[in-house]
């Protein structure tokens, strides 16, 4: 990135102040597999969707701190003009910022100012089949691209410098309900994504693409085949419209060469008439070798679903001793601590309210009570249909040793809605109702022990939050609120020590960067992009 | 198939020729008349679509619920031809929680052929006649701004009071059911007051008590708040911004202020003939806006 001179010594200084040691001109090159995979050692950059591999939404920095995070004032906000939810993590990459908008827009901008630098958007054919929004989640960067799944099923390369497109790929015919709204990962020379689309019947895949041409390198399907294990867990030709989307973005674990994906809800959502057996891969953590695509093991969270609860929340892994350990606060209600090397369930328990479920199966893991299937008339479940937890994302703060997830207290009606398949249609075979009590639903940020799922402290919202969390060095977490508010509160209390009004509710998961030695934490809401600092 | 554009001038320029592309070409391709209308086959799929889309708000059967309006009325406030229908579920309500097509974490996109079957499957639920309203609507506007006392807090068409939701329209949003309900118990299911654009769910008509750091108390109903601030009206229609960190106590409780109208304070005749205004004047104001 071509830069006033004199940048790298300030740069360089930056480095000394934070107490980071790096080699500067390295910075300044493009974003190498290496790098990636030694995000830890650039905090000042934000090289992916969820910060680092693991998956924590964690940020090094500690200039803005339990101390002074009551001065931090707005430095500047990026307006995408456009309707919807904005939900993008963006990423920084020496300077620039690089984020997309509702409608596949993608932008990259003085990070220091605000001021684009290019601006992209797609156009878009006018039947793309969005489920829940027309909404993106940011891109991927590798080499000198930023990577873009788009909603009508393509995955596009665009020059890191310029926003060119520099090549254009369809995954599969949007017409079909498919579309992409997560973030792409790059691992290596690959650029890792998972479809959208489990609302339509489709049959749910994660793709790799070459970065440097975009010819795809596998596809692992998330409903297997006739004449592939899990096959069997399907009734007839249900899997052909199984669902299982991959709809957020996954982890990766360098040491085991294992890129680690969720998936949603087997279709359709509501109803498992038709569809006997455990629905395999569907609501299922899955790792993945991300050279071939090839399946290292499986854990499935919830079998047969009924509820719509999807497993689309961001794992994250976790080291603790020798433990390798990979945890899930997942949609169904429960936090769940697995073994990273085998798959193997080492607790689970619920972190909200919970009433699928009150027994465990032979393997240990929460199982469906006979009472808990939706039916004509209604049945009240508690999570309800939007989970007690969604896509936003979690932390991981390795200071308090603390995971910090937002919670949603609401229980829903479940009833069965019959419906017809036919392809690109909506395909729920259900429809749910929030229940009559008279209490409203609200939501939490709550900081749980990783190990147990134990509540340390919860901070509640008035009503339920779709915004993430992110944690930083200064001891701080920070998330949004519907009401506007985003919020910055001390990871080892849940005390509040910051809050400013964005003017609209926060559909996003916060991050945070550094400039010549000065930190910035940014979130998107309404249809803009805020970001924060010291005076 | 991509836009790009290098600077922020060529960016508006393009956006401003799909903005005008959009205005000369809805026109040309909305249909006016519903091309399903009648088919009972195409009732079935729209009733499946309803209840994935809609009856989060609208209710199970369109009945209605507390967010939002009964369907199976008629007459709608927005417009009771299939084109207004078309539109109102295309593009929303602004200014209500009734959102564009699509827009919502609730249910997915419709097609134009799927909000055409929701359309057929309103129409087959729809009461053709507004039920023959057994009550006088002359001596209900009477016990409203007289002796039931309702215009102390409620507005019809511009007069009466604040404190409560002005009811101008309640009579043709709402169910019977729901506005018997909101009269004879009115904490069970609190009234539905501000929506903001891209939150969740609407604020309700809680009753708030605050002391201030003067020791001066007031209480009222909620108008907005957040984790930080608080928006109320108290009993004597004054508006009160406060920062809950500066108040001395703040108490919320999910006890309306409205007296709950029993048989005695208002008899079931009485209660039929301030309905039937409610439905005099929702018919007035339910067109087309």
């Amino acid at each position: 990135m071509e830069r006033p001179s004199g940048n790298s010594q300030r740069t360089s200084a930056a480095f000394l102040l934070l107490g980071v040691s790096i080699f500067a001109a390295s910075a300044r090159a493009q974003v190498t597999p290496q790098r990636l995979l030694d995000s830890g050692k650039e905090p000042q950059n934000w090289l992916m969707y969820s910060g680092d591999y693991a998956g924590r939404r964690h940020s090094a920095l500690d200039q803005v701190n339990t101390s002074n995070a009551q001065g931090l004032v707005p430095q500047w906000a990026y307006q995408t003009m456009a309707g919807g939810k904005f939900e993008t993590t963006p990423l920084v990459v020496d300077g620039v910022l690089y984020g997309t908008g509702q409608d596949d827009r993608a932008f990259a901008l003085d990070a220091r100012t605000g001021r684009p630098i290019w601006q992209y958007q797609r156009a878009l054919p006018a039947d793309i089949r969005p489920c829940c929004g027309r909404v993106n989640r940011g891109v991927a960067i590798l080499g000198d691209k930023v990577f873009l799944g788009t909603l009508d099923a393509h995955v596009i390369a665009l020059d890191a410098k310029t926003g060119n497109v520099v090549w254009d790929v369809a995954a599969i015919d949007y017409r079909g309900g498919y579309s992409f709204t997560l973030a792409p990962l790059a691992i290596k020379n690959l650029v890792i994504l998972g479809v959208s689309g489990g609302e339509y019947g489709i049959r749910g895949f994660i793709d790799a693409y070459d970065a440097a041409t975009g010819e795809r390198k596998w596809r692992f399907y998330t409903v297997p085949g006739p004449g592939e294990p899990g096959h069997e867990t399907w009734e007839g030709d249900s899997w052909k419209i199984g669902g299982a989307p991959a709809w957020i973005t996954g982890v990766y674990d360098p040491a085991t060469n294992t890129t680690f994906w969720t998936t949603g809800n087997p279709s359709p959502s509501n109803r498992g008439e038709g569809r006997a057996g455990d629905n395999l891969y569907s609501n299922t953590l899955l790792a993945l070798d991300p050279d071939t695509g090839k399946l290292k093991w499986h854990f499935q969270f919830t079998k047969h679903d009924e509820h719509d609860y999807d497993a689309t929340q961001v794992p994250v892994m976790i080291d603790q001793g020798d433990k390798r350990l990979i945890v899930h606060a997942n949609r169904n209600g429960f936090f769940y601590v697995i073994d990273r090397a085998t798959g193997k369930l080492i607790s689970s328990n619920p972190f909200a309210k919970v009433t699928w479920s009150t027994s465990k199966d032979v393997d240990g893991r929460p199982a469906l009570d006979k009472n808990g299937s939706p039916t004509p008339e209604g049945n009240r479940v508690c999570p309800g249909a939007a989970g007690a937890t969604n896509w936003m994302s979690p932390t991981y703060d390795p200071q308090t040793k603390l995971f910090y997830v937002t919670a949603r207290e609401q229980c829903d009606i479940f009833s069965t809605a019959p419906q017809p398949y036919e392809a690109g249609h909506a395909y729920y075979g259900s429809a749910y109702f929030p229940n009559d009590d008279a209490a409203p639903f609200w939501g939490a940020l709550r900081a749980l022990d990783p190990t147990s799922g134990k509540l340390k402290w919860e901070w509640k919202h008035p009503s339920p939050t779709w915004s993430g969390v992110l944690s930083t060095a200064g001891g701080l977490v920070f998330t949004g609120d519907a009401e506007g508010n985003f919020i910055a509160l001390e990871a080892r209390s849940g005390k509040v020590l910051w809050h400013f009004q964005c003017g609209a509710s926060v559909y996003s998961s916060p991050m945070a960067f550094a400039i010549d030695g000065k930190e910035y934490v940014a979130v998107a809401a309404g249809s803009a992009l805020f970001t924060f600092a010291l005076p | 198939m991509s836009t790009k554009t290098k600077t922020t001038n060529t960016l508006f320029c393009v956006s401003l020729f799909s903005c005008f592309l959009g205005v000369l070409a809805l026109p040309l391709f909305a249909q006016e008349k519903n091309p399903f209308a009648g088919s009972a086959q195409v009732a079935k799929l729209g009733e499946s679509q309803f209840r994935a889309n809609c009856a989060f708000c609208h209710g199970l059967g369109a009945r209605g619920g507390g967010r939002g309006p009964d369907l199976t009325r008629a007459q709608k406030r927005h417009g009771t031809a299939d084109a207004d229908l078309f539109r109102t579920i295309n593009e929303g309500v602004p200014g209500t929680a009734m959102p564009p097509n699509g827009a919502t974490q609730q249910g997915v996109g419709m097609t134009e052929a799927e909000i055409w079957q929701v359309i057929t499957y309103i129409r087959s639920v729809e009461k053709k006649a507004p039920p023959a309203a057994p009550g006088d609507a002359g001596h209900g506007k009477v016990l409203f701004y007289g002796d039931a006392a309702c215009s102390t807090c409620h507005m019809m068409e511009g007069k009466g009071g604040r404190l409560g939701p002005d009811l101008t329209a309640a009579g043709s949003t709402r169910s019977l059911d729901y506005l018997i309900d909101s009269v004879r118990n009115p904490s069970r299911r609190l009234a539905q007051g501000i929506s903001e654009a891209m939150k969740e769910f609407s604020q309700e008509y809680e009753t708030v008590t605050v002391v201030d750091t003067g020791g001066q108390k007031f209480q009222g109903v909620v108008l907005n708040e957040d984790n930080f601030t608080l928006q109320m009206m108290d009993t004597r229609e004054q508006l009160h911004l406060f920062e809950k960190g500066k108040l001395r106590s703040l108490e919320k409780t999910r006890e309306s202020l409205m007296p709950a109208y029993d048989e005695k304070m208002l008899p079931e005749k009485d209660l039929q003939d301030i309905l039937a205004y409610l439905r005099a004047v929702g018919l007035v104001n339910g067109g087309a806006q």
